[in-house]
């Protein structure tokens, strides 16, 4: 079966001569995985993130998608939520649900719909009355409601309060194909790894570790939360 | 119900646990249908994969029965959960024997004391 994300050898440098944000990364996703992408600030999670959905292109090495390239037709099958506010701010969240449903074939307007409701989010609200919370509900309301192959959420839980982090994680669980794949890049470990299946570690631009949830728990005896905080104790 | 996890082993054993308690105490009684993975997955708040494994073991080991087209369900073997109940309680009271061993609590006095809370009006400390 094709990997939903395949790295070979991937580099990433912003710079001629580095810094390396991503330095020699090789990971294979499966398909039908909830995966953590953990790894201090500055380790390189957005960077692996942004190649995948081809904002950025790799300085050396290979990323394959489902497959391909990043490219048009990879752009159709992954969903990003990106980690900042990227849409424009005059729009209303009903704007936003006519946008999405231009843009993309795979956009179900009436999911989005049912959990805009569920939340209590208003439709004629515009993104800059939101508060940041808020509108990041929004935005992970509209990435989630595209019947996408892979997602791709950067720090989705950041910036919104503890009870609406267990709501969020739940659309998240509920939400996606059984046969997609859900990247998570967090470092609020412990609020997402009861949902994870494969935990991948990232610093420095390097993969630290690659294992599961339960594995970790198994063999150490501790939560992935405790671990982290020991491998990358400053 | 309620799901509650621990810290230090791994989700998945902790979920066979919670749905053998389930079924011991009659939360879920023999023969009724279990909720579909992904809502057990989202009401416990864990990955549907884990879950799945979960109740994989729970069928495997005959607690937990699945129908083709129905879905799962709590067996009705009453043997089968009176067995599962000896053997959880057997392990919480031998949990309980350790813990009041390190105290230096043993014997006759262990057994006085084990009378006395059971004889108890309401049992202090008893799960609500």
């Amino acid at each position: 079966m094709t990997n939903a994300l395949s790295c070979r050898g991937l580099s990433k440098s912003y710079g001629k001569i580095g810094p390396w944000a991503l330095n020699n990364v090789n990971l294979d996703l499966p398909s039908g995985q909830i995966v953590g992408l953990l790894g201090p600030n500055g380790s390189g999670k957005t960077t692996l993130l942004k190649l995948a959905c081809g904002l950025l292109t790799p300085t050396g090495g290979t990323l394959l998608v489902g497959g391909a390239a990043p490219g048009l037709e990879t752009k159709k099958r992954v969903s990003y939520l990106p980690d900042r506010n990227y849409l424009p701010s005059w729009m209303r969240t009903g704007d936003l649900l006519d946008y999405f449903g231009d843009f993309y074939t795979d956009f179900d307007r009436k999911k989005a719909e049912d959990m805009l409701k569920r939340l209590e989010l208003d439709k004629k609200m515009q993104l800059k009355a939101m508060s940041k919370g808020t509108r990041e509900k929004v935005q992970l309301v509209l990435v989630m409601s595209r019947a996408a192959d892979l997602y791709l959420l950067d720090e989705p839980i950041g910036g919104v309060d503890p009870a609406a982090r267990d709501y969020i994680l739940d659309t998240i669980i509920s939400n996606y194909r059984e046969d997609a794949t859900v990247v998570i890049s967090t470092h609020l470990i412990a609020d997402v790894e009861k949902v994870l299946d494969t935990v991948v570690f990232l610093n420095g631009g390097k993969i630290g570790l690659v294992s599961t949830t339960d594995a970790i728990r198994a063999e150490q005896g501790k939560s992935v939360d405790t671990l982290f905080r020991e491998v990358y104790r400053c | 119900m309620d799901w509650d996890f621990d810290d230090q082993r791994p989700i998945y054993a902790q979920l066979v646990e919670q749905v053998e308690r389930a079924v011991v105490s009659g939360i879920w009684p023999p023969g009724s249908r279990l909720p579909g993975v992904r809502e057990l997955a989202s009401e416990a708040g864990v990955n549907p994969n884990t879950m799945q494994r979960a109740l994989a073991a729970l069928e495997q080991g005959g607690l937990v029965y699945a129908q083709r087209t129905a879905g799962r369900f709590v067996t009705e073997d009453e043997a089968l959960i009176a067995d599962k109940r000896r053997s959880l309680a057997g392990s919480l009271a031998a949990d309980f024997v350790g813990n009041m061993r390190a105290l230096g609590v043993n014997g006759d006095e262990l057994c006085r004391l084990v009378r006395a809370a059971a004889e108890a009006p309401k049992a202090a400390g008893a799960p609500p």
